[in-house]
């Protein structure tokens, strides 16, 4: 039984990919030579820094400022940390508590020698990464044993900004019959250069990113499998200045979906281009040994653009974040492209072009794990009205064969969902993907007929970007705001003064331990 | 039910809503309850109705939502009416003009292009509200203020700190601050536009101003009470905030 399909004029796929590679390649000349604030923290995260120092600044922050303020950070945090670890004896949590209280200047440590630094950095990396590998094999474990969940995958959010009143809307979610539950995270938590430290009860519009929050979400969801026999995935977010350092958290706390866009928080939060970029590789090499699915965020460009208008920027943006996670040595299947359901609803034959753009992205990249986006921008007050959408959206979704469907809430134009909206959300999937299962493998789509058009149109001009950004560069198409109608300059925006060129003795283990597990090679 | 006639006579003083007849006060509701699903819930989700004002009601739907939840659609039907002859409304009162009517209009009356400065402030990430106003593309097919010739748009964007959103307005003399709000989650939007009123006013350009703020939940009392000059809420049109602009400007203008 084949699914729905269209013809895509096989030329037009194939340049796309092309230029979609030539585009990344250009930025890794750039991303090699570099690297960044958190990346050194993520780095002392694997080997073991955690906690608060007295002021409540987490120590990974505290040490990395304290090798900026000497001048020695582009040499890396896995050298200084390790150095000391050697002449001392001590682990690298104690090392870094000893920083926190100023009782030890980590360039003031006697240097050992190289080999013996080296061998002792390698071994933590190693044994760090191990167990990022060992929290992938549980899941696939898990997933083998129970079975994985029909798709599209119900995707929720709950967002009460108290992580133990999350965990019993998530339990209540779950058995309702959500397959992935996201934890959406405080509103201004991106642009924090630290992820806050342990459990935590109070958030705007969200719950903050925490370890602690992740373990705690993690093991409720763990044990609703044992009790449901069924698998609910964890979602959260790796955006924002702290990318890589999230990433770190949900490979060490079994996460299985991440929010992590090349793009997004260049475009959508102001962070400065080359961080993004510097951070998004790392994050994605972590993500790519996790096994985590990484989901993109498309969607947004459509509620600052018209979706019919600017669909070839969903397409072209789509493109662009496979070829950056091909080059972190992500697997298609964990490629959570996005792209959403945002046709104004006063349009005639809207659902059409709905149909026709989710077409699109299931033809272009046919082993990925497409993320559909429900409605947003032209949600009202009228929740009944809305509800109706949601239900088109549904079908779309089923028809056309998506995987991962963020579930539209009624409410969505008024608050953070009540939990009978995300209850009346569930049913409404559930009601729409039962009655329409093999729709898509019972119907054909009419060769030549509006939707094939429709989609090579959006292909077309897809191309067209991408052809222009390669002439340009990446970073110059987002300073003529090609992306999104929004221009962002190269120095611009947030997180500028956390990128640092690696000086020739750059060293992080952690970075070529991943590199080497995930088969990359990297040209000089 | 008052019949004169055989027309249906309903009464300003004593008004109802409306189901399928005059004065039959049907209400739609719906709601959780946080108690399993069973017979105490459904006589507690009646009994919770009457002290609502419901005196007839009907459980249409109980649903369990596991965890100790349970969902009820119910319509109820009231006694309680209310006297609309005694309501006071505040409205803004101002002519909605096109674009070409707006630009055309301020060139006469005040000469020079407004300069509009725009945000969404402190926590608040999201942008779809201001965007539709700002953005060329506008919303709904009413194309934004960056499309008027008579407007200089100035569009912040997101989570612009109070302090930066003031040092915006005097940099660029502003005639008109849009502030969007969002996220209200516990009610920070107050605390927002009140942290930013304030600064307004201490930094001593609230005067010249024509501070606007707009939002899903956001009214023109609440905008007044906040000390804005006016707010508007959701399904409003960039031509609205425009027009508005344009007249209340032009007024202060000819005032001055």
């Amino acid at each position: 039984m084949s699914r729905l399909s269209i013809t895509l004029n096989r030329d037009d796929v194939a340049e796309a990919k092309k230029t979609a590679k030539t585009i990344v390649d250009d930025v890794f000349h750039f991303i090699n030579k570099h690297t960044t604030d958190t990346i050194e923290r993520t780095v002392l995260r694997y080997f073991g820094v955690d906690g608060v120092d007295a002021g409540e600044a987490p120590l990974p922050n505290v040490v990395v400022d304290h090798l900026k303020k000497k001048g020695v950070l582009d040499t890396g945090s896995a050298y200084w940390i390790s150095n000391a670890c050697v002449a001392t004896g001590k682990d690298p949590q104690t090392i870094a508590e000893a920083v926190g209280t100023n009782a030890m200047d980590l360039t003031a440590v006697p240097s050992q020698p190289l080999e013996k630094v080296y061998r002792f950095a390698e071994e933590t990396a190693n044994k760090a990464l191990d167990r990022v590998e060992s929290m992938r094999n549980t899941r696939d474990g898990l997933l083998t044993g129970l079975g994985d969940n029909r798709k599209p995958y119900k995707y929720v959010i709950v967002a009460t900004g108290n992580i133990y009143e999350d965990v019993s809307q998530a339990r209540a979610a779950s058995e309702q019959g959500a397959d992935i539950i996201a934890v959406i995270r405080s509103t201004a938590q991106s642009l924090l250069d630290y992820v806050p430290y342990g459990p935590t009860t109070e958030g705007f519009g969200g719950t903050y990113a925490t370890q602690e929050n992740f373990r705690i979400m993690r093991q409720a969801l763990d044990e609703i499998a044992v009790e449901q026999k069924r698998y609910i995935r964890l979602t959260n977010y790796a955006s924002g200045l702290c990318m890589p350092e999230i990433a770190m958290m949900a490979s060490w706390e079994g996460l299985d979906f991440l929010l992590n866009d090349s793009m997004y928080g260049i475009l959508f939060r102001d962070i400065n281009m080359k961080r993004t970029f510097v951070d998004q590789y790392f994050s994605r090499l972590i993500v790519a040994l996790s096994g985590i699915t990484i989901n993109t965020g498309e969607d947004n460009y459509l509620t600052t653009s018209d979706a019919i208008e600017k669909a070839y920027a969903v397409t072209a943006s789509q493109l662009i974040n496979e070829a950056f996670a091909k080059k972190a040595g992500m697997k298609e299947a964990y490629m959570g492209l996005g792209h959403a359901f945002e046709i104004n609803p006063d349009i005639e034959n809207g659902f059409l072009y709905e149909l026709a753009h989710a077409l699109l992205s299931r033809e272009l990249f046919p082993n990925a794990t497409l993320k559909y986006m429900p409605p947003t921008k032209f949600m009202t007050g009228n929740v009944f009205k809305g509800y109706a959408m949601n239900t088109l959206f549904n079908l779309a979704s089923v028809f056309t064969g998506q995987d991962i469907q963020l579930l539209g809430m009624l409410t969505e134009a008024i608050h953070t969902p009540y939990l009978q909206d995300r209850y009346l959300a569930i049913l409404n999937a559930n009601y729409v993907f039962n009655n329409a299962r093999i729709l898509g493998y019972e119907l054909e789509v009419k060769k030549g007929g509006f939707i094939e058009k429709r989609a090579n149109e959006v292909l077309s001009e897809a191309l067209t970007l991408l052809k222009h950004t390669e002439k340009v560069g990446l970073m110059s198409a987002i300073r003529e705001a090609h992306f999104a109608d929004i221009s962002r300059s190269e120095e611009g925006g947030k997180g500028l003064s956390g990128v640092h060129r690696k000086s020739e003795g750059y060293y992080n283990p952690v970075l070529n331990e991943l590199e080497k597990r995930l088969g990359i090679e990297v040209e000089s | 039910m008052n019949e004169a006639n055989g027309k249906v006579f309903i009464d300003p003083k004593q008004l109802t809503s409306y189901g399928d007849a005059t004065n039959d006060g049907a209400v739609q509701l719906s709601f959780t309850l946080p108690i399993p699903h069973g017979a105490l819930a459904k006589e507690a989700a009646k009994k919770f109705v009457q002290n609502l004002g419901f005196d007839k009601s009907e459980i249409v739907t109980m649903e369990d939502m596991k965890e100790g939840y349970t969902f009820f659609v119910v319509y109820g039907h009231t006694q309680k009416t209310i006297d609309i002859s005694k309501i006071k409304v505040m409205e803004v009162n101002f002519r909605v003009m096109s674009r070409e009517e707006t630009d055309a209009f301020i060139q006469e009356k005040i000469g020079r292009p407004l300069v509009v400065v725009g945000a969404t402030v402190e926590s608040d990430a999201h942008t779809v509200g201001l965007d539709a106003i700002l953005n060329m593309k506008g919303y709904h097919g009413d194309y934004g203020l960056e499309r008027y010739k008579m407007f200089t748009v100035h569009n912040m964007g997101s989570q612009v700190l109070c302090e930066e959103v003031v040092r915006k307005v005097k940099e660029t003399k502003a005639d008109a601050l849009l502030i969007s709000q969002i996220v209200t989650q516990k009610n920070i939007h107050i605390q927002n536009l009140t942290k930013l009123m304030d600064l307004l006013e201490i930094e001593g350009v609230r005067k010249d101003l024509l501070a606007i703020i707009g939002g899903p939940r956001i009214s023109y009392e609440l905008a007044l009470e906040l000390g804005y000059d006016v707010g508007f809420g959701s399904g409003t049109v960039p031509s609205q905030v425009a027009s508005y602009i344009a007249t209340t400007l032009s007024e202060r203008t000819e005032m001055a």
